[in-house]
């Protein structure tokens, strides 16, 4: 049984968002790229899955669509302990283009489990995952969080408006995750990263397809009102705001 | 032409965020000058469905099928697509919630319609088609123009206010073809929360972070909650701890939601934090460290300790519910 996890490379959670060119482009001076949150924890998952030798994983592969200043975010994931990568050599234009590469090299080159983050913390999409599932004719979970294997089958919860359900699907599918499905992602061992450098990273060149979206420009938040102080001995005050001035109660 | 949107149904119900789907459905239609269909699968009764017709749309579709009764992604994204197609869908409208997000990309690949998701507004322009969305965890807006001749959109969740439209609707149940080996799905149990408020539904959510010391602390903070018809959540670090149950965490990796009402009480409002709730019309914030982050996203703030305000903003609330 073979895992293939995407990964999306995108500025750290902390970075200080800024743009440049008129508001049309991300400032990249100074920001530390990382692997995709969830992404970051559907490779630990399936590393764990690996681990189990009653799963029968032979390996688990990182693909990522971007250009070759991503390979330090691929060389963290083979840290990580992914035995090898695919990069598909193209900037990552949006959530149809990325689905689409990967759906080519996918249809040559077959995994039983896909493993997608629920958005990349980037354009906050939710997309790539729900898109390669169809453009390979494959099912897809959403909104997993528990990915178990027994006996060699599936058993996934996802969450539901109001719980949770557990599933099973034929493999090959896609599942698409979201926080539970480990509790913390893996980090790199020193011998993890000595071993990374010798893992193949396979270059593979992009299918031609136009991208479907285009961001055009980019705006800030607007700045929200300065903050309106209560006295902490006097509390009833701000529920007396809460339901006279802001009338939300 | 028209403008399609898919409609969930919880136990045959709708709810108040369908009427948003259904309010924004039928304002897009307008802008495009087209009609505004809503596409409901499962069984639901027709008093229930002549409520869609309240909100705009003209159109009510209604199928039913043993095939449909659980969520089977591919089986749905084929149901969904085939009527978009015969009604001449160039809008595709979803919730942006788990439902919506399991279907909308589906759709995309398969209709070859870009998406522009997690919108909240409606659209900049309809030529070109122009959509104004969250980037970056809400650090950022963009801009996003969706080139393709069919586009989806999937609407967040207490975005787009519910307008009501004295319309009546047509109601259409149709048939459809589901072959059984089309659904693969097969759901095995299902663990519902019952008689608690949706952290996603609720309009006001009373959330604590680590500064409330200890799961133990939680009675007071519940208290507000009810009393206020709140949900509750809470930071990374508590449901980590176990102190709070795993669907209450809110924030970059967890919940993302934007009631009107948020209150953070002992959290320092970490930019992961605020992210998952920076949508929220207001932010009341409760600290004991005047610095903390969290005032600068707060429009209302008490710098003190959350242990004793807590329990006289209680005795406030009572106090207004009792009058
Ligand atoms: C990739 C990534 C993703 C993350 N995702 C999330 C996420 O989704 N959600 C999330 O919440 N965090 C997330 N985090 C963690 C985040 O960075 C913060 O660590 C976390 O939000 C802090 O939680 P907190 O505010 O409860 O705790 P702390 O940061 O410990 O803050 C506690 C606050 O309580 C105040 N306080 C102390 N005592 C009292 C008192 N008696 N009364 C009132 N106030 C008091 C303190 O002044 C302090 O401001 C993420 C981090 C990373 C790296």
């Amino acid at each position: 049984m073979k895992i293939l996890v995407c990964i999306s490379n995108v500025p750290d959670t902390t970075t200080k968002i800024k743009f440049v060119d008129d508001l049309k482009k991300l400032d990249e001076t100074g920001i530390q790229w990382i692997i995709n949150p969830w992404d970051e924890l559907a490779l630990t998952r399936a590393l764990e899955l690996k681990d189990e030798p009653a799963n029968g994983i032979e390996k688990v592969t990182v693909a990522h669509v971007g250009l070759v200043g991503s390979e330090p975010t691929i060389r963290k994931a083979l840290a990580i302990g992914a035995d090898d990568a695919i990069r598909i050599n193209a900037d990552a234009a949006d959530g149809y283009f990325v689905a689409f590469q990967l759906a080519e090299v996918l249809n040559n080159d077959p995994y039983d489990i896909i493993l997608c983050g629920i958005e990349s913390s980037d354009f906050n999409c939710s997309t790539v995952g729900g898109m390669l599932a169809e453009f390979l004719g494959i099912p897809s979970v959403s909104a997993v969080s528990a990915l178990n294997l027994e006996n060699g089958e599936d058993v996934i919860i996802r969450e539901i408006d109001g719980g949770n359900e557990t599933v099973t699907v034929p493999m090959p599918f896609v599942a698409i995750v979201q926080k539970g499905i480990t509790k913390e992602p893996r980090i790199p061992s020193m011998r993890g990263i000595m071993m990374a450098r010798s893992k193949p990273i396979n270059v593979i060149e992009p299918a031609a397809i136009e991208a479907m979206t285009e961001i055009i420009g980019y705006e800030m938040p607007k700045p929200r009102a300065a903050c309106k102080f209560v006295d902490a001995e006097n509390p009833a005050e701000l529920i007396e705001l809460l339901q006279n001035e802001a009338k939300l109660i | 032409m028209s403008v399609i949107t898919f409609v969930e149904n919880w136990e045959g119900k709708f709810k108040k965020l369908t009427f948003e789907l259904v309010s924004y459905t039928a304002k897009v239609a307008e802008m495009l000058n087209t009609t505004s269909i809503a596409l409901s699968i499962g069984s639901v009764e027709s008093s229930e469905l002549d409520k869609l017709g309240n909100y705009g749309v003209k159109k009510v579709i209604h199928i039913d099928n043993d095939n449909l009764k659980i969520l089977d992604n591919q089986a749905y994204t084929s149901v969904i697509a085939d009527v978009a197609t015969r009604e001449g869908a160039t809008v595709v409208i979803l919730s942006n919630n788990n439902t919506g997000k399991a279907l909308a990309p589906r759709l995309s690949a398969r209709l070859k319609a870009g998406i522009g998701s997690g919108v909240s507004k409606l659209p900049v322009s309809i030529d070109p088609f122009i959509v104004y969305k969250k980037v970056y965890s809400g650090n950022a807006f963009a801009n996003v123009s969706i080139k393709s001749d069919i586009r989806i959109l999937t609407l967040s969740q207490n975005s787009f206010d519910v307008i009501e439209t004295p319309n009546e609707a047509s109601v259409e149940t149709i048939e459809v073809q589901v072959e059984n080996d089309l659904v693969k799905t097969n759901v095995t149990d299902i663990q519902k929360q019952a008689g608690k408020i949706l952290l996603t539904d609720a309009e006001i959510v009373v959330s604590g972070g680590r500064g409330m010391k200890s799961g133990d602390n939680w009675g007071p903070l519940v208290e507000m909650a009810d009393l206020l018809g709140a949900a509750t959540a809470c930071s990374r670090p508590v449901s980590d701890e176990g102190w709070r149950p795993h669907e209450e965490h809110t924030g970059q990796t967890g919940k993302i939601i934007s009631p009107n009402l948020y209150f953070a009480l002992g959290i320092s409002g970490a930019t992961q934090h605020i992210a998952g709730v920076s949508a929220s019309k207001y932010i009341v914030a409760v600290n004991t460290d005047k610095d903390a982050p969290v005032f600068e996203a707060a429009q209302y703030g008490i710098v003190g300790d959350a242990m004793k305000v807590l329990p006289k903003l209680v005795e406030a609330l009572r106090e207004i519910k009792s009058k």
